[in-house]
């Protein structure tokens, strides 16, 4: 008796340890990110619940970006120079980084843009060459607009024709009928996670039977990649397209992952300088992949940064991100459900195995953008809209929701001040 | 921006005057706020070049709904041609000071849809003529 109250005491001094050292983890991360300690114009804490729409920067990234300025800025695999071999070698260090973070050969990452260039690139490239009259792309119904219009354009080229594998009302994908619609499916694309609803997508089961009926899997990670332990080799899928600006790196650099047999059999998407290995004036023999999609002057001081984006998140840890977005994610859907009895409704899965990092709701007859606005006075930062999901809002009967989304600098502080947040909101409407 | 949602423009939002549906308009017009996706409908009834009677409909959010609402109530009795005027001072005159310029657009859709109707093609965002 005496042993087991003792075990148990020294189990709870264990638990309040580790609790008190995840929270000075977690002060130890806003203390990288300098944006974090300037306060509003009305003098608030910035809360920044928005990171599914764009990650804040730690002070590593900003700094990588400037001293490739200040110190090597030149062109990348051309110059015989000192400071244009250092520009070479950081680019294709950052390529390395960012493949192991996601679990490829850095052959198989090709950097792009953003997501949408990625999805772009397939559509235009393997979209081109292997969709046919009578072919099928299945799509499903949570996907963003840059993984639903370019698809919605190749079929318009190619003559197939688009499916969508259903949600259920709280967003979650149903299965039953997905071998049905894998039938004369050539291309199947989906989003590792619904930056509208927080939605993890079964991705392992799609991928096996999208592969048994022979349609290849494009994965839109750009919700996925940021939050989620990946292993991109384990995962199968053909193509995993994510982009930097999520994951703390700068905007205007992104990645392509596709499988090196595949790759190896694609046309160029853009062409020019770069991408070739021999030119005459009437041809052109292309580069081998990653370098025949990369036409033209890269990104280069923005992919440099997106190398020290991935490797701080590396040292943070993707197991301890998910646990502590998980975790969050549990007390805010707590928190907000305490205002359920008041009109606020939660869309989207309720159990935090299941979403990562974004609750999207409404809260009585407070329009989403008059509730993001006063949520704003109180220094908190959430998305209000349609999310670049109008189909799965017209699907669900909202005109727009409010979105809170969750990364490794937010904690259950935050969720406190959106919470007073939504109490102003109520006084301000008379709720 | 809080100070913005007094208590007539909560009651513009809740209680729009001269919402729904004419069954017969001789101008109108309607758009969506890109930001957002509020819209907004507006129809007229004329008797030689005067607004007779005015309908809106649409939805989204309290700044878009309130100041269709109030616009609705000034047009009655206008000379059509005057509708065609309007600027966006006229809207912050109707919904006071404390537009944020995030928000302008959701302020400024029905006088764009309101215009449109009186020009008969869609008119230019009034904060940005």
């Amino acid at each position: 008796m005496i042993h087991q109250a003792l075990s148990s005491r020294a189990e709870s001094r264990d638990e309040a340890r580790a609790a008190r050292s995840a929270e000075s983890k977690v002060q130890r991360i806003i203390a990288d990110f300098p944006i974090l300690a300037r306060p509003t114009s009305r003098g608030k804490r910035l809360v920044y619940l928005d990171s599914a729409a764009t990650s804040q920067k730690p002070r590593c990234v900003i700094d990588a970006l400037v001293e490739y300025y200040e110190q090597y800025n030149a062109n990348i695999h051309r110059g015989v120079y000192e400071i244009a071999a250092r520009a070479t070698d950081e680019y294709e260090r950052a390529r390395v980084k960012v493949a192991r973070f996601v679990g490829a050969d850095p052959s198989e990452i090709v950097w792009v843009r953003n997501t949408t260039e990625a999805i772009n690139l397939i559509a235009y490239s393997w979209g081109a060459q292997h969709l046919r009259a009578g072919d099928a792309i299945l799509l499903t119904e949570l996907e963003h607009h840059s993984d639903l219009v370019p698809w919605q354009r190749l079929a318009e080229r190619s003559g197939a024709h688009l499916r969508f594998l259903p949600v259920d009302d709280r967003g979650i994908h149903v299965l039953d009928d997905l071998d049905a619609l894998l039938d004369a499916c050539k291309l199947v694309a989906l989003g590792h996670v619904s930056n509208t609803l927080g939605t993890i997508a079964p991705i392992s089961t799609i991928v096996s039977r999208a592969h048994a009926a022979g349609a290849i899997v494009v994965v839109d990670g750009a919700q996925g990649a940021p939050h989620l332990p990946l292993d991109v080799h384990a995962l199968d899928a053909d193509f995993y397209a994510f982009s930097g600006h999520k994951m703390l790196g700068p905007t205007g650099i992104g990645a392509l992952y596709g499988k090196k047999a595949l790759l190896e059999t694609m046309p160029p998407f853009f062409s020019g300088g770069d991408m070739i290995r021999r030119v005459r004036y009437e041809s052109t023999v292309f580069n081998d992949p990653p370098r025949r999609f990369e036409a033209g002057t890269g990104n280069i001081a923005d992919a440099i940064a997106f190398g020290t984006a991935v490797e701080y998140l590396e040292k943070v840890g993707m197991t301890w991100v998910r646990e502590h977005e998980r975790s969050l994610t549990a007390y805010a859907l707590e928190r907000l459900g305490e205002f359920e009895g008041r009109g606020l409704a939660i869309y989207g899965p309720r159990d935090p195995d299941r979403i990562s990092g974004v609750i999207s709701f409404n809260f009585a007859d407070i329009h989403a953008h008059d509730l993001a606005s006063i949520l704003d006075t109180e220094g908190v930062c959430v998305r209000a809209g349609h999310h670049c999901t109008m189909p799965l809002m017209e699907k669900m009967g909202w005109s727009a929701t409010a979105r809170a989304s969750f990364y490794i600098y937010n904690t259950p502080a935050d969720v406190d001040v959106l919470c007073t947040g939504l109490e102003k909101a109520a006084s301000v409407f008379n709720r | 921006m809080d100070d913005f949602y007094r208590d007539y423009i909560l009651d513009h939002y809740r209680n729009p005057r001269n919402f729904g549906t004419l069954e017969r308009a001789d101008v109108e017009a309607e758009d969506l706020n890109p930001l957002c996706g509020d819209e907004i409908r507006m129809q007229l009834q004329l008797d030689d070049g005067v607004v007779q009677d005015v309908r809106f409909s649409g939805k989204g959010c309290a700044i878009s709904q309130a100041s269709a609402s109030m616009l609705s109530e000034m047009v009655k009795g206008m000379k059509l041609s005057d509708v065609a005027k309007l600027s966006k001072d006229t809207v912050l005159e109707n919904v006071g000071i404390g537009i944020s310029p995030t928000r302008m657009k959701c302020a400024m859709l029905g006088l764009r849809v309101l215009k449109s109707a009186a020009i008969g093609r869609l008119a230019a965002w009034p904060d940005e003529e």
